[in-house]
């Protein structure tokens, strides 16, 4: 070949650039990217300002306003009769308001014959100093004629004044905490008489109609023994079925229906399954009403779905291998099953089980139904006294229209949220650590 | 003694049956014959022979003899007349229970001279701390205290009965351990037949379901007429006073299903779009790192409860949205502080999640060769997704969309604190409207008698809740089941 014979064949042309709208097409391309960090900004955003929202509503019901006061016991006031060692019940009925009031008037150099400034000094103090100084007097009647410096709490109104919460720029007459009552809180803060303690309280308190001495107490102890129950429950019937299920059940009309049905069972509203248990708890067995019992049951029975669905994966998961090894050294089938099947599928059931247990935990709509909407003020001995559940009691403070109740709202979401975080991390790590790719 | 004890006792005598048989099986290893099943085999059959019939004896005698107690009682019972002092015969029954509930409380000298009349007998039974109805009768002291008696002699007969038994299942257990005795395969089969049990309490608490918010819907049904409740456009249910027959109030199921499905249709309108864009990019565009942050924030969106997007609407949202409209339209407010639009908004983005991980694992059940076949054409990536993934994946997200939907429909806390209470029947979003769920919780939290038809209506809704969403899962389960297997 030469270069002659080359320069002979026709030369071919570049082709005509055809326009096949490339810019067109990229700036859509790039558009539509936009639009799915567009879509998942949204969500996040939405959760940090939610968070951000409800932690700054609710960090400050950590601390509650209290009130160093040096409280002198005085037998003329407890006991003005002497009548005590004949009759204790004169120690419980005594009027300990009296001595915090006095010991408070004292304290702010105000003459106990001023009744003005008296009159001023209502709801400095909270009106659970009653059950404080009460429980004081009646442990130790030795304290009776003594002086203690005893930290008790303030006032609702006067929490909410001492963190800022209330607005000094709007009149007397429209707020709640009178300027007299400002110059002796800000007296007190310079003397450290007042401060923010730790709010035990919130964890410890039943319901209350005074907010500072209303907490969760009463709410966790119901929601540990629902969590307990369902767990009892749950747990052994839904391994139970799911290993029946996926391990022995032949394809049968039977195992057909029962599967569809967990399937729909795990899509039912959750307020039918309170419905379920108002009937047939309540008005059939007889079951009392708000107990904590009931509540397990019901959330019994919406959490099983969920850890038979999960079981199941994770029983599918055990490669077949297992098993022929298993059942090829003599083993029977349900040696191979509960011997070497089930613990190898025990983290993916754990897992299952944490994060059922944690939808059962903030589940409020059923429990409403079968009346833990309830005023408790006492723990529950047993699961059959009445009680509330954490979510429930959130509902119950929603409902208040004082200020300091969104407050000790806002904590209890933070408290239930952070149960929440703490038990998907458990079932997160639990997946990450024992988690085995065949 | 109260069957608690019997059913310790029992318990007690089974574990004391497995001891007795494992050891009586190992002492047999050895022996000329070689052993069919291990020894603890044979204490778990002796176990159950000696457990099992027991207790399902306890169980029996248990419902059996209350139900007896019941009808013995109200033979006793005089005949209802008009000037019976007790309105009606199931309200005497009662009394007669708390009354042979009170006597238990008495101790054995105070039971033998027993006064014979309720006047003389309540302080007795206060001091005790039983209060009682004033109106209990005289007539049903002796009744009280012989209920009292057939029934300890009943709970003693069936407690006997059950140790009986379960010594002789004790017995028979320890003396049919040989060594060829085929104990294995009997435990297993018990075993095989607790795990169908445990099977069959999902079918069973479906069954519940539907039975018994049918029952209370007939119940209903007799006072009102199911057209007044299916087609009547209003919601007005009265407050039913002790006794007064006329406060039948309207129960009209229009205005609840509308807010509803409005309420629905806004969440959807919200969490479809972004939520499938989410699942997209997330599986199409985001680097591993990204994908690593996101996926676990948006499983935390997932796992807030409810009542937590229920009070940021109340306490946050609702408020914002009104000022916000208020300083829009400088003056009046045009979004209600409770409105469909808020309860819809928030609603939708706690759904965005099970959109998106619904859709997620549709998309990415899509095969990679259709994927690349697209490419290698010369599609850019968002003309693959949008004329080839998407449409091949269209069956499975409709699915996901009826799942979602029937979330929607079924989620209460948000609406009930956000959507507000007034059955309205409106267009505009920013009003308030309510929803089924919302009613449900409204007539059954309140201290209404049970039988009255505010209350009773509440199964009404429960079961038209329950048979919407059913079909809805239904046929989203079917369409999504259908999908996978059509990839598979």
């Amino acid at each position: 070949m030469t270069d002659a014979a080359i320069g002979s064949l026709p030369i071919a042309s570049a082709p005509p650039r055809r326009d096949i709208g490339l810019r067109r097409r990229y700036a859509a391309e790039r558009r539509f990217r936009w639009y799915g960090l567009a879509a998942i900004s949204v969500g996040l955003i939405f959760l940090v300002v939610m968070l951000a929202s409800i932690i700054g509503k609710g960090y400050t019901s950590f601390l509650q306003t209290s009130i160093l006061l040096p409280i002198t016991f005085d037998a003329q006031v407890i006991d003005p009769q002497d009548r005590r060692d004949t009759d204790p019940s004169v120690l419980v009925k005594a009027n300990y308001p009296q001595l915090a009031r006095d010991a408070l008037a004292q304290k702010l150099g105000i003459a106990l014959d001023d009744k003005p400034q008296i009159a001023a000094l209502r709801g400095f103090v909270s009106d659970g100093v009653r059950t404080q100084l009460r429980d004081m007097v009646v442990a130790d009647p030795s304290l009776i004629g003594t002086t203690r410096d005893v930290w008790v709490l303030a006032g609702a109104n006067l929490d909410s004044a001492f963190k800022g919460q209330i607005d000094l720029e709007v009149a007397e007459g429209n707020r709640k905490v009178s300027d007299r009552q400002i110059g002796w809180m800000d007296q007190l803060r310079a003397e450290g008489a007042m401060a923010g303690k730790f709010n035990t309280g919130l964890f410890t308190y039943g319901a209350s109609s005074r907010p500072e001495t209303s907490g969760m107490g009463v709410a966790i102890i119901g929601s540990l023994y629902m969590m307990a129950i369902v767990l009892l429950l749950a747990l052994p019937i839904g391994v139970a079925a799911s290993i029946y299920l996926e391990e022995f059940a032949k394809k049968t009309r039977l195992t057909d229906i029962i599967e569809v049905n967990i399937n729909n069972l795990a899509a039912v509203p959750s307020i039918v399954f309170g419905l379920l248990g108002l009937a047939v708890f309540i008005n059939f067995l007889g079951l009392p009403r708000s107990a904590a019992l009931v509540g397990g049951l019901v959330l019994t029975l919406m959490t099983l779905p969920t850890i038979i669905i999960a079981t199941r994966a994770a029983l599918a998961a055990v490669p077949p291998s297992i098993r022929s090894a298993a059942l090829g050294l003599g083993a029977s089938k349900t040696q191979t099953v509960f011997q070497h099947v089930l613990p190898l599928a025990t983290p993916g059931i754990l897992t299952g089980t944490i994060i059922g247990l944690a939808r059962a935990l903030g589940e409020t709509a059923p429990l409403l139904l079968i009346g833990m909407v309830a005023f408790v003020a006492d723990y529950p001995k047993t699961p059959l006294d009445p009680a509330t559940a954490l979510p429930v009691q959130i509902y119950m403070w929603a409902n208040e229209a004082e200020r300091a109740f969104v407050e000790r709202m806002s904590g209890a979401i933070i408290i239930l949220l952070v149960f929440l975080m703490a038990m998907n991390i458990t079932a997160i790590v639990l997946r990450r650590r024992f988690e085995r790719r065949w | 003694m109260p069957m608690i004890y019997f059913l310790a006792i029992v318990l007690a005598i089974g574990v004391a049956a497995y001891i007795i048989g494992r050891g009586r099986a190992a002492a047999q290893t050895g022996g000329a014959q070689k052993q069919h099943s291990r020894p603890h085999y044979h204490g778990w059959w002796a176990f159950m022979l000696a457990a099992l019939p027991a207790l399902l004896l306890i169980i029996v005698w248990s419902v059996g003899s209350s139900l007896y107690m019941e009808r013995h009682v109200e033979a006793q019972l005089p005949e209802q007349t008009a000037d019976s002092p007790i309105a009606s015969r199931s309200l005497a029954l009662g009394m007669v229970k708390s009354l042979a509930n009170a006597l238990r409380r008495l101790d054995a000298q105070a039971l033998d001279n027993l006064p014979a009349t309720f006047a003389e007998l309540q302080p007795a039974l206060a001091a005790k701390g039983a209060a009682l109805a004033p109106d209990t009768q005289d007539y049903m002291i002796p009744i009280a205290t012989e209920a009292n008696s057939t029934s300890d002699t009943l709970r003693l007969t069936g407690g006997v009965l059950a140790l009986a038994l379960a010594l002789g299942g004790a017995a028979l257990g320890i003396r049919s351990i040989q060594p060829r005795a085929r104990a294995r395969n009997n435990v297993e089969r018990v075993v095989l037949w607790g795990l169908l049990g445990s099977s069959m309490i999902a079918i069973l608490t479906t069954v519940g379901i539907v039975l018994s918010m049918l029952f209370e819907t007939f119940h209903f049904f007799s006072v009102v007429p199911p057209a007044g409740f299916f087609f009547g456009t209003v919601w007005d249910p009265r407050f039913a006073a002790a006794g007064a027959t006329d406060s039948a109030g309207q129960f009209g199921l229009i205005p609840l299903l509308a807010g509803t499905l409005y309420i629905a249709l806004v969440a959807l309108l919200v969490a479809v779009p972004v939520g499938l864009m989410s699942a997209v990019y997330m599986a199409e565009y985001a680097s591993r790192s990204v994908r690593s942050v996101v996926k676990p924030a948006l499983e935390l969106l997932a796992g807030i409860p409810t009542i937590v997007y229920g009070i940021f609407a109340l306490v946050t949202l609702g408020p914002f949205l009104r000022d916000l409209s208020a300083a829009l339209a400088g003056g009046s407010p045009f979004i209600q502080a409770q409105s469909i639009f808020t309860a819809g908004f928030v609603m939708g983005i706690m759904l965005i999640p099970v959109v998106s991980s619904l859709s997620d694992d549709i998309i990415t059940a899509v095969p990679r060769a259709m994927r690349d076949g697209s490419l290698g054409l010369g599609a850019t990536r968002s003309e693959t997704i949008k004329r080839v993934i998407l449409p091949a994946a269209l069956p499975g997200i409709v699915g996901a969309i009826l799942l979602t939907a029937s979330r929607a429909i079924g989620e209460t806390m948000i609406v009930v604190l956000a959507a507000g209470v007034a059955a309205n029947l409106t267009l505009n979003p920013f009003e308030a409207m309510t929803t089924i769920t919302v009613k449900i919780v409204n007539q059954l939290t309140g201290d209404l008698e049970f039988n009255s038809p505010q209350t009773l209506v509440a199964f009404a809704l429960g079961i038209t809740l329950f048979a919407v969403t059913l079909v809805m899962n239904i046929v989203a389960l079917y369409i999504v089941r259908k999908y996978r297997e059509q990839y598979e």
